[in-house]
């Protein structure tokens, strides 16, 4: 047996049905049929184009989120933090929008600015946890996770205090801006705006040129590897993390912006809707590769989507898509461990 | 506030720390074997709903404590033999398994949500209760609580003054070293993961079946402390007195939160039961600066007198985390 493209697929396969095989098990444990269970996450999803719209609209901020990962994951970074990073680039996204809101300005302009503020945030908030790491000894998971928890509480204060509804505070969030500051979307039905679309697109490309096509990107690869060697030959590696840590919180802030400008039209309690965990989970099944990641992403959102509906069909909670999407990355993980073991162990017999 | 109800607030708060404290040694003795259990929050939110589920079918408080543990275990084995056996990032697993178990616990908890269930029961100290002050402090609480404040005496005994436990620290600090000794480093790092993946399981029994009796799914008011017990662990500096006193002062903040809310009519309640977590990073920063390179430089331009006492507060509040942590071990490399 080599490490040929043949086992890899082999390999690949055999966990993913693992992963099936075993989310299967459990559904009918809890007496339900696993097949009406999947078959309702696909209507969920794809059963009409309304559906199928908003499994775009769930993509977007998960691709910009994965994309952003894909820098951070390359120089060697767990950037953990990235929840707190979309959360701040929600809140700075909004910030700029009540500043203007009464304003002359032009309403596309406003978004505009709301966007560039929501990007600015979110590459704050990452640059706090690379400064953290870089100058403070804080390892960026427990530096991320802190700072993950502050962003919550600066969210829920400014909707329960200086942001908060006339009359009662409430867990619905901030009031929602006039309807000629939303972002445009498809049509009035559709909450398909194509603006963040093309940007989420844009990312993944230009993380694709990036990361496969320049010395910038080997680079990082390297520090990413080893980053003493890289020292020694020469790369400014703590600079290389500190800008890894820039674009994965402008990316992440971005998201953030694009969850206020074209989903919510408001700051909810919950804006960053676990996007970051997810771009996270996204990330190491693709092995980290930009080219997979888009399509991977648009399946994590069709399950995230699709599984909305299950509670109110079938009475099973929708946390089932996280259930199999982290089968699959666990099976992947351990199917990836199992093949090299194998192999190692080949070579070592002949 | 009168001292009684001061008082009753500070057993409170031990009560409180209990779970925290079963998963920051859980975590401690993991992490001193040289292993990443990352998965603490998937861990503590399945083995919650686990042991619910389990003491409401059997009807026995004891089964629910025992399965909380098995889980526990059943986890870490799987960040074991990703980590150890298979060469697999203990990060990336330990995150996957954060989540997966997460979902798990929602997924599998629908059908019990809101369900009654036993409850441990109080167990005053006959006599060692009615002692003034310290016996509402230390000596009514329910049999976990006390188990707690065990937990923390015998795992530093172990740690500290037997040879297992020094081979345990031996395991993250120098496997080389442990394995030159007759040590079967990726066994007995398999064994500890496993102890401390079923005494962090505990934690989940323990809020469950006692300190927010029941399972009540997304609004259990579980998640996040699964993340919050690895920051500890870390305050802990590896050492079971030290994650006690981080435990300790956690708990205490979180029910100061609760006890200013009238006193800050502005501050929105979310945000008080949130303020511990800023605190928490600002002590990382204090617990890691010491061994950050511009410390040392700017520390060697300062005067000598002034450096030695502001380099003995940073060595007092340094914590260096086990050498080998996170490294798998190749006894052929």
């Amino acid at each position: 047996m080599r490490d040929s493209k043949t086992t890899r697929i082999l390999f690949g396969a055999g966990s993913v049905i693992l992963a099936l095989a075993l989310t299967s098990a459990i559904v009918a444990a809890t007496g339900n049929d696993p097949f009406l269970a999947y078959k309702n996450i696909l209507q969920g999803a794809l059963g009409s184009p309304n559906v199928a719209g908003n499994v775009v609209v769930s993509w977007v901020p998960l691709l910009l989120a994965t994309s952003g990962l894909l820098f951070t994951f390359t120089v060697g970074l767990w950037n953990i933090g990235i929840e707190g990073q979309i959360t701040l680039g929600a809140i700075f996204s909004v910030w700029a929008m009540r500043g203007l809101e009464n304003s002359a300005v032009a309403p596309g302009l406003i978004i505009a600015i709301s966007i560039i503020a929501g990007i600015a945030g979110g590459m704050l908030w990452a640059l706090l946890a690379g400064a953290l790491k870089t100058f403070g000894g804080v390892n960026e998971i427990f530096g991320g996770l802190g700072l993950n928890f502050v962003a919550t509480a600066l969210n829920l204060w400014l909707i329960f205090g200086p942001w908060k509804r006339p009359g009662v505070a409430s867990m619905s969030g901030t009031l929602p801006f006039d309807p000629k500051l939303w972002m445009p979307t498809l049509s009035a039905q559709s909450r398909l705006a194509p603006i963040p679309l093309i940007l989420a697109i844009l990312t993944i490309v230009i993380a694709f040129v990036l990361l496969k096509g320049t010395y910038f990107g080997l680079r990082l690869k390297a520090v990413g590897k080893n980053a003493k060697s890289a020292y020694l030959l020469g790369i400014p590696t703590w600079q290389h993390m500190m800008l890894s840590f820039a674009i994965c919180g402008a990316f992440a802030g971005l998201a953030g912006a694009v969850q206020v400008t074209s989903v919510y039209h408001r700051l909810i309690p919950s804006i960053s809707s676990g996007y970051g965990y997810t771009g996270l989970m996204v990330a190491m099944l693709v092995n980290y590769s930009p080219v997979f990641a888009a399509p991977v992403a648009l399946f994590f959102a069709a399950l995230n989507v699709g599984s909305i509906q299950l509670p109110i069909v079938l009475k099973l909670d929708s946390s089932l898509a996280g259930v199999i999407q982290g089968f699959l990355v666990l099976f992947v993980l351990i199917g990836n461990g199992a093949r090299i073991k194998l192999l190692k162990k080949k070579e070592g017999r002949s | 506030m009168t001292g009684e109800s001061l008082l009753f607030g500070l057993s409170g708060v031990l009560t409180s720390s209990a779970p925290i404290l079963f998963g920051v040694i859980g975590e401690t003795i993991s992490e001193r074997a040289g292993v990443i259990n990352l998965s603490m929050n998937g861990t503590i939110l399945l083995t919650a709903m686990g042991s619910f589920a389990v003491s409401i079918a059997t009807g026995s408080l004891g089964l629910g404590f025992l399965a909380g543990a098995a889980i526990g275990a059943i986890v870490a084995l799987v960040v074991a033999f990703a980590s150890i056996t298979l060469k697999q990032s203990q990060v990336a697993v330990g995150f996957v398994l954060a989540l997966l178990c997460r979902d798990l616990a929602y997924f599998l908890g629908n059908p019990i949500m809101g369900m009654n269930g036993p409850r441990l029961n109080l167990a005053p100290i006959p006599g060692l209760a009615n002692i003034p002050v310290l016996g509402t402090l230390f000596f009514r609480h329910d049999l976990m609580t006390y188990l707690s404040f065990l937990l923390i005496i015998f795992s530093w005994f172990y740690m500290e003054k037997t040879k297992p436990g020094i081979m345990l620290k031996g395991l993250g600090e120098n496997p080389r070293a442990a394995y030159v000794r007759g040590a079967n480093v990726g066994r007995l790092r398999y064994v500890y993961t496993m102890l401390g993946g079923a005494i962090a399981g505990l934690a989940g029994p323990i809020y469950s079946l006692s300190v927010k009796a029941g399972w009540k799914g997304t609004i259990s008011g579980l998640d996040g402390i699964g993340w919050i017990v690895l920051s500890i662990t870390i305050f802990g500096g590896w050492t079971p007195f030290r994650a006690a006193v981080g435990a300790y002062f956690f708990s205490l903040l979180q029910w100061l939160g609760l006890v200013l809310q009238p006193l800050l009519p502005n501050v929105p309640s979310q945000v008080l039961q949130v303020a511990p977590f800023p605190l928490m990073i600002l002590t990382l920063l204090l617990v890691n600066i010491s061994s950050a390179e511009w410390v040392e430089r700017s520390l060697s331009r300062l005067p000598e007198s002034v450096r030695r006492d502001v380099a003995r507060v940073l060595m007092a509040m340094n914590a260096t985390p086990p050498a080998a942590l996170g490294v798998p071990f190749d006894k052929d490399a």
